[in-house]
């Protein structure tokens, strides 16, 4: 069932080698984090997911009429991670998505909307697991939304127009995700010779090569999104805080 | 209008071309399997790094074979991008409805104001409460 080893012909590999090959996951696959670290990220993320359903119910209880968005935020989540792009360090890796629903519903409730999608992948396609599911929600859908959300909020603080901040926000929350990852990583499976912080550097520096274009493309396919939402919910947008009124919204909208 | 259509595709061209350009420059040709992405060769990573590490959990469900598992990721897609499309068709129709009320309730009180004859104003003027769309 789990390839346990496959010889690679090659001996020792360095450990460059071996971590080249790590980069490919975005989630941690299913029994590959020791059962104390599954624990240990399953109690970090539980208040989170529970907080983010306390706060969608209530959204859904005092604005029936979000629930359309929600479903399209989560949706976008959906179709980005399902996506498996090739990046430019010959491998492939796939976007988050979670960058629109943090600034739209805020992150508590992204945070359900990742742990679903993430569900899904580890029940239906063996991709991630249910032991990793505290882990990979705590980067996917915790770490990645509020530090979109926290860019999304300081550019828009400093009068950035809302598409740059829409870029940037989804950008820093799909690159954010995979930084978790490899700390998340670098823990589990310190470098025999330099430890976590040895680990941490060769998987952040890979991780980060890798996912610079695709955070890019998951930016750019956010504002795409956003562009369309601004055309056809003005009024959803305006109530949600996204767009802030008549005038600022033509300073926005101008790039 | 236009130039709103215009950004758009442009977004998505570059998206594709960010897709496309590793592959066109043969950016995986230094691998012995180029464009791989899959959780197998992290978990085979990870038991080259800690040979002694033995997966304690396996997945309940795994799909039987590369194509069922593209299946799946496919339906993933599917699934996703149909709410998508509802939701802007939604939109788009009931913003449509919208306006055609609107453009129809505003005919009809320029009709009666015409009817009535007795100020003869431009129906732009003529149409204070004339449903505000939304």
């Amino acid at each position: 069932m789990v390839p346990v080893s496959q010889e690679t012909g090659q001996g020792a590999s360095t450990i460059h080698e071996v971590l080249e090959r790590v980069r490919r996951v975005m989630h941690i696959a299913e029994g590959f984090l020791p059962p104390a670290h599954a624990i240990a990220w399953g109690v970090a993320s539980a208040p989170f997911v529970v907080h983010g359903v306390r706060s969608l119910t209530r959204e859904v209880r005092e604005h029936p009429e979000s629930t359309l968005l929600l479903g399209a935020s989560g949706a976008f989540t959906f179709v980005l991670s399902a996506l498996k792009l090739p990046s430019v360090t010959g491998s492939c890796s796939h976007p988050t998505g979670t960058g629109l629903g943090a600034i739209l519903f805020r992150p508590p409730i992204m945070a359900v909307l990742g742990t679903i999608t993430l569900l899904f992948q580890a029940l239906l396609l063996a991709h991630g697991g249910l032991t990793t599911l505290g882990a990979n929600v705590f980067s996917m859908a915790i770490v990645g939304p509020w530090a979109g959300y926290g860019v999304y909020r300081v550019l828009r603080r400093g009068q950035a127009p809302l598409m740059v901040a829409v870029f940037f926000a989804a950008f820093v929350a799909d690159l954010s995700t995979y930084c978790v990852t490899s700390v998340q990583l670098a823990l589990a499976f310190p470098d025999p010779g330099s430890g976590f912080l040895g680990a941490l550097g060769k998987f952040g520096s890979i991780f980060a090569v890798t996912q610079i274009p695709l955070a890019v493309s998951e930016g750019l396919l956010t504002v795409l999104v956003m562009r369309l939402l601004v055309k056809s919910s003005r009024g959803e947008l305006t109530r949600l805080g996204v767009l802030l009124s008549k005038g600022t919204k033509q300073e926005a909208m101008a790039p | 209008m236009k130039r709103d259509t215009k950004i758009n595709a442009l977004l998505l061209l570059v998206v594709a071309a960010l897709a496309v350009l590793p592959l066109v420059l043969g950016l995986g040709d230094h691998k012995e399997e180029p464009f791989a992405g899959a959780d197998a060769e992290a978990e085979t990573a990870i038991t080259e790094i800690r040979p002694d590490y033995e997966p304690w959990f396996s997945p309940l469900y795994e799909p039987p074979s590369g194509e069922i598992e593209s299946a799946l990721f496919a339906l993933q897609a599917a699934l996703g991008a149909g709410v998508l499309a509802y939701y802007f068709g939604l939109r788009k129709g009931r913003r449509q409805g919208a306006e055609r009320a609107g453009a129809e309730a505003s005919a009809a009180v320029a009709e009666a104001s015409g009817a009535e004859g007795s100020r003869p104003a431009p129906t732009g003027s003529a149409r204070p409460d004339a449903p505000g769309g939304d």
